[in-house]
This record gives structure tokens, sequence and C-alpha cells, in this order.
């Protein structure tokens, strides 16, 4: 037994660390909370725990070899990260991508899209102790996975887009895969949305919790579901749009309130817009080559390799030196998952580039994390911070 | 003294129903039930759930799983027990027992069928029944307390502060709820309460469950006790998400074997408490001692038939109900803890009193009536 002398009974707020390993701090962060009882007085975030140097080792690795790791900047939607770099190269070289290239594109980032959304939707979900719904969203997820390793190979380290398109073309088959498999996630989505979007319950724990008001998320630079949920129309690919979404036909879903019910509903409705979206794509998909002939950025057909001179030197200085842009800079922005995806990239003519910057959409969320938290209960923690979807992997990089 | 003296003596006759009902059933259905609890979850997620545990001296015989209670409870006593540094021991050994005690204490009042003759199928008959009942719930508190102040952790106590507001918010309604139900059978007596829910209206055709006569305290009740048993969605106490696992985070081993074991028997408590109150405990609908009895016909049965069926009716109400409970858990989410005190005290007790009264008047009504 304590000694009752040795108790120091003050009443200050009880210091609590929601440390990096907890069920709830999904991608690792760790959260140095102040409570008064079960009010957060404070709440100081801790980040980098995933931090690997992408820009580090980018800087020592050619245009080709930086592929992969895009790959596992943003985990969970890979082929979003593949093709913003692709296209940042592409726009240094001034290069044009075939359009069925480009078709193709739009589709593998809109299946990126929903599995991103599914898994952001589905650990809510679960936090808030619905985990049925996030099985049922993982098995939603592991259809779109399949159709993904169809078509690049693996499930998350796609690797699949090359400077100039793509690596390789979508395999015969793939649009009727595709559809069959769009079918079944539908009714998975139809599901879970039946599910929680009517209960009680889920509304309480969602409704009315971390809102963040439309001028506070403009300052904060927020992008993506959680400014579209505060009521601000803004969606890279219409307002700057790339590849062939001016083509196609799409509604952003925007929200009013900035909750986290909004923030949930507005990702929902983006995966049934990127449905239809896929659906329009393949519709829509031309006949073509899937990567460009040009041989500054890409390797030329292994019979000319083999069979002339230029090939030969062509392919020697891609593979030994890597493409080499233009000297010259850029910015290139898609809409990921969380928001706008920005690859800010500085080229001196080499095949390795000087600076290669990835501005992560989460990290204006997870700055803003204090401002949504402070007031709430601990336990309205889970909600908001499985809302913004910080993704380790694109937050610390 | 030959055998049948001392079969006949109440105290071992106490004893043996003890071993019986608590050893072979409640204990039997406690720990199958921490296997299908995962069994259930995964039929709702589109899953198989465990299956692999198998037998290998047998030919790797694997029962469909069933295997998996055995390998948990050799794992739990293989585990290594640990104490954290500055807690308080005494407190931190003993909050298991009383979580265990309360879920298997109330067992003592169940009755499983019918009394054949002097012979009762229950532990023991208690006047004050329900009372006892309401007490031993209540010890089941320090169980939660004493597990999260003494673990020397922060979510511990959060853990623990939570479960103290939560459990002793809603014995409130619970006592309040069954105020109907001793309005309506006028005694506290277990045993008298199930007995007095055979009997039918409009001449034997429905029968006068609890269910039926007190729809609301029902409800009531069964909310209630699942925020008792601190089941989802009342499990803030267990946080799972926010708070890890709240007040029995620091246990490892047998000692959160015993915690776990005392939820899975508490829900089973559960399940056979509002069998015994509100849906006829082991009554089989038209089913009387000497036969089955409906509408003027009469089917004659003799008296073992008779307590089979009724311990198995029992037993079907019980596992059913748990069912119920299961698939709540694995549904619905999770009150925030403020939401739960609000629904407590702003939405339950109202509807509580109010179904008091009302039962008052009903009642004060059919008596001036007829």
């Amino acid at each position: 037994m304590r000694r009752l002398e040795n108790l120091d009974l003050g009443a200050e707020p009880m210091v609590i660390e929601i440390g990096p390993s907890h069920p709830a701090m999904h991608g690792i962060t760790r959260m140095l909370t102040k409570l008064d009882g079960e009010v957060i007085v404070d709440l100081d975030v801790d980040i980098g725990y995933l931090h690997r140097g992408f820009e580090k080792e980018a800087e020592n690795s050619n245009y080709i070899q930086i592929v992969p790791y895009t790959d596992r900047l943003n985990y969970v939607s890979p082929l979003i990260n593949n093709v913003g770099y692709s296209m940042a190269v592409e726009k240094l070289f001034g290069l044009e991508v075939p359009r069925r290239a480009e078709f193709a594109r739009v589709i593998m980032m809109e299946i990126s899209r929903i599995t991103d959304h599914l898994t952001c939707l589905g650990a809510m979900a679960m936090e808030v102790g619905a985990m049925s719904v996030f099985i049922w969203f993982v098995k939603a997820r592991e259809y779109l996975w399949e159709l993904v390793e169809e078509v690049t190979g693996a499930r998350l380290t796609t690797n699949w887009t090359r400077i100039g398109g793509n690596a390789n073309d979508l395999p015969d088959g793939f649009l009727s895969m595709l559809s069959d498999r769009l079918t079944k996630v539908e009714a998975v989505i139809d599901e879970g949305d039946a599910m929680l979007l009517r209960n009680k319950i889920f509304i309480d724990r969602m409704k009315g919790v971390g809102i963040l008001s439309k001028e506070r998320a403009v300052s904060y630079a927020f992008t993506g579901p959680m400014l579209r949920a505060c009521g601000v129309p803004y969606d890279v690919r219409r307002a700057d749009p790339y590849s062939v979404y001016p083509e196609l036909d799409f509604e952003i879903p925007v929200g009013s309130v900035g909750d986290c019910f909004d923030r949930f509903l507005v990702r929902m409705e983006e995966m049934r817009q990127s449905m239809s979206i896929i659906r329009q794509a393949s519709e829509k998909l031309p006949a073509g080559g899937y990567l460009t002939h040009d041989r500054r950025a890409s390797l030329p057909d292994k019979l000319d390799v083999f069979s002339s001179i230029e090939g030969l030197i062509d392919h020697f200085k891609i593979v030994m030196e890597g493409p080499k842009p233009p000297p010259g800079e850029t910015y290139t922005a898609v809409e990921g998952g969380n928001g706008e995806l920005g690859f800010y990239i500085v080229s001196n003519g080499t095949g390795q580039p000087v600076k290669c910057r990835v501005r992560p959409p989460c990290f204006n969320f997870v700055a803003a994390l204090r401002e949504m938290c402070i007031g709430h209960y601990v336990a309205d923690i889970v909600p908001i911070f499985g809302s913004v979807n910080m993704i380790g992997g694109e937050l610390e990089r | 003294m030959n055998i049948v003296e001392i079969l006949l003596n109440p105290y071992v006759q106490a004893i043996l129903k003890i071993v019986v009902f608590v050893l072979l059933f409640v204990m039997m259905v406690g720990t199958v039930m921490t296997l299908m609890e995962r069994k259930w979850m995964s039929a709702v997620q589109d899953r198989i759930g465990p299956n692999r545990a198998n037998l290998p001296l047998l030919g790797g015989i694997r029962a469909h799983g069933a295997f998996h209670i055995l390998a948990d409870g050799l794992k739990s006593i293989f585990k290594e027990d640990t104490v954290p540094d500055g807690a308080d021991r005494f407190m931190f050994t003993i909050a298991p027992f009383f979580a265990f005690i309360s879920a298997i204490v109330i067992w003592a009042l169940i009755p499983f069928a019918g009394p054949i003759g002097d012979f009762k199928f229950q532990i023991t008959d208690l006047n004050p029944g329900l009372l006892f009942i309401f007490a031993i719930t209540s010890l089941g508190v320090y169980g939660a307390v004493l597990g999260g102040w003494s673990s020397n952790n922060k979510f511990a106590l959060l853990g623990a502060a939570r479960a103290t507001s939560q459990m002793l918010s809603y014995e409130v309604f619970l006592g309040l709820s069954l105020m109907g139900v001793f309005m309506v059978h006028g005694t506290l007596q277990v045993g008298t309460i199930v007995e007095q829910q055979n009997q039918y209206w409009f001449g034997d055709l429905i029968p006068k469950w609890g269910m039926i006569t007190q729809p609301v305290g029902f409800v009531i009740f069964f909310t209630a006790m699942l925020a008792e048993a601190k089941r989802l969605p009342f499990d803030a106490p267990e946080g799972e998400s926010e708070i890890i696992a709240g007040y029995f985070l620091e246990y490892s081993g047998m000692r959160y074997a015993a915690f776990m074991l005392a939820e899975y028997i508490a829900i089973v408590g559960v399940a056979a408490l509002t069998t015994t109150l509100f849906l006829g405990g082991y009554h089989v609908p038209w089913l009387h001692a000497d036969g089955f009895h409906l509408l003027g016909g009469h089917w004659a049965l003799p008296q073992w038939i008779v307590t089979v069926l009724q311990i198995g009716s029992f037993a079907t109400k019980v596992i059913v109900l748990c069912w119920f409970i299961i698939l709540v858990r694995w549904t619905v989410p999770r009150f925030r803890f403020d939401q739960i005190m609000d629904l407590g005290w702003k939405k339950l007790l109202p509807v509580t009193i109010a179904n008091v009264v009302v039962t008052a008047v009903v009642l004060l009504l059919w008596d001036w009536i007829g």
C-alpha cells in the first residue's frame, strides 16, 4: 500500500500519451494530450515515425528508379502517386502520352482512389466500434486489388507508370473483370451504407465532432475530401485539369458543416463517383500504344536495340544514366485520395533530379488536428483522427 | 447413514446442484461462448472464424475449431503473470475475483426446470431473490474499478472511471425496470415468478410471459443489463480503440482469462436472467407438469419428458439470447461515454418511471374491473 504522505492530491490536468503504438494511431503518430477528466485541454501531435528519406533517395536515383519509391508514399493508393510523379517528369520533358495510356491511367487511379477511401472509412467504422463494416470494406478492397494485381503484378508496390506511358497495357479480359468486380464492390458499399449512415449511434458519434470552419480550413491549406466537407468545392481534377478528366463527366460531392460525418459522407459519395468515372473511361478506351516512342525517356524496342547502333546507344544511355529532361523545374499536382498531391521536381539536365519534393496532402490535416480536437472528449480523437486519414508513408515520406 | 439419506440431506443436494448446474452448464456454456463469439462474429463478417486448432496425436482432428477453447485455456495458464511496477498488489489481485464472483453467484437463483414435487431445479430459492441478484450485480462494479485504479496506468484509470459511472447509473434503471415485474407478480421469489408465467390469457391461448406483460420493462432491463456487462454498444470502459483495453489493460495470463471468462459468464447470466424474468424461464408454451394443454385438448406426457423439454427450452432461450447479444456487439458502433450517461439519465429514466406508473395504473384498473 502506498503511503499517504507520498500522494500528491493536486488537481492538475492529466497528461496522457496516446503513444505511437496504439490501436487508433494508424500510420504511427504520437499525441501528447492534456486531459481534464475526459475533456481534451491541449494536444500536441508528434510525427516522423515513418520518415524514410524519400526526397534524399530521389536525389541519388535516376528518374525511372524513383517510380518504385513513389508506390510507397500513399501506400493505400499507390497508382495515384505513380501517375502524379510520371506526369511531373513528362511535363519537364514536354512529352505526350498516348491516349490509351491516359485512359488506362485514369482507370487505375480511380481504382486506387476507391481503395484509399475504403481503407479510411473502414478504419473509421472499426474504431467507432462497428468492426464488421471494416471487414466488409476490406473484402471489397480485395476485389479491387485483384484488378490491380492483374494489371501491374502487385497489390501495393505497383510500380506501373513509366515516363511517357505505362509499363504494360491493360491485359485481355480486363474490362469484363473490371465491371464484374465493380458490381461486387458497389454491393459491399451499399451494405456499409445501410449499416451505418442511418444508425443513430454512429451519427451521434460523428456529427458535430471535429468541426473546422471554411476559413480555418483554407488557412491551413486543406485540400481534398477534408476541404470539400467544409463546403469549398476545390478538386484538382476540375480546378487544374490533367490527363483526360476534362472528357469525363463526374460530380464533386461537397459537405456543409465540416464535421466527421460530412467527411465520411463525402468519401462515400466520391467512391460512387469514381466508379462512374471508371465505367465511362472503360467505354471510351481507345486503341493505341501504352508507352511513348520518344527515346529520350523510354526504352526503345528490343528489335531496334539489337539491330541498330542508335537503338543500342539510346538503351544504354537510359539504363546507365537515366532519362535526362532539359534543365528546369515543375510543380504538378494530382487529386490524391487525401487531396492535392503535388510533385515539385527540379532538373539540371542530368539523369537524377536535383530536388524531388512531394506535397503531402495530409500534412496540413495533421497540423490542424490540435485545433480540431481541443474541447472534445478523448473518445472523439478516434473519429477525428480517422477522418483525417493520415497515411504515414505520405505524411512523412 | 446410507446413500439415499446422504442424498436427501439438503446441504448435499445443494452442493450437487452447484456442481451440476454451475460446473456442467454455466462454465460449459460460458467457455463455449468464447468460441461462439468468434464464430458468430465471423458469420457476420463473411468469414469462417477460428478452425485451425487440432489435436495432432489424434490424427489432426479439428472439430470446427472447438479445440481453440482448450488452446486458449492452456495459453492463459502458461503466460507470464505480470504485476506492473507501482501497482497496488493486493487490489490488483482481488479485482478479478469480484468480477468473477458477481457473474457466477447470480446463477444460484436461476431455475432450470420445473419442480418435481419438493425437489427444485434451483440451487436455492431465496425469498428476496431479485434483491439478492441486484446486490450481487452491484458487487461487480468493484472488479472493474479496483482493476483499473490499482494498475498504475492512466488508460486503465480512464477505463475504471468510466466503468464506475456507467455501472452505477445503469443499476438504477435495472432496479426500476424490475419494479414493474415485482408489481405484476407480487413477489421477489424467482421460482414463483417463473411459475406465474405459465398462466394463460383467453383461456389457455397466450402465455403470460414477462415480455408481454411488461414489454417496456423488458427492453429497458435488457439494455441496462448490457450496460452492466459492459458489452457493446456500452463498452466505453473497455474502449478498445481509445483506451486500448481500459480497466484490464495491465492484466495478462490467468488474471486476464479470469476477467474474460467473467465477462462471458456475465453474458450468459444476462441471457438467463432475461429468460427467467421475461421469457417464461424454462416454460414451453402450453406445457404443464402433466403434459400439453391447448384449447381444451390434452396430451399427457410422463414427468421426465416434461423436465427434459423444460431444460431444453431454457437452454435454447439462453443460447438464442446469447446469440442476439453477440450479434448486437458486432453490428452496432460504440457510444461515447457522455452519450451513455445522456441516454441513461435523460432518456431511460423517464421511460422507466413512466413504465412503473402505467403498470400501477393498469393493475389497479384490472383489479377494479374484474
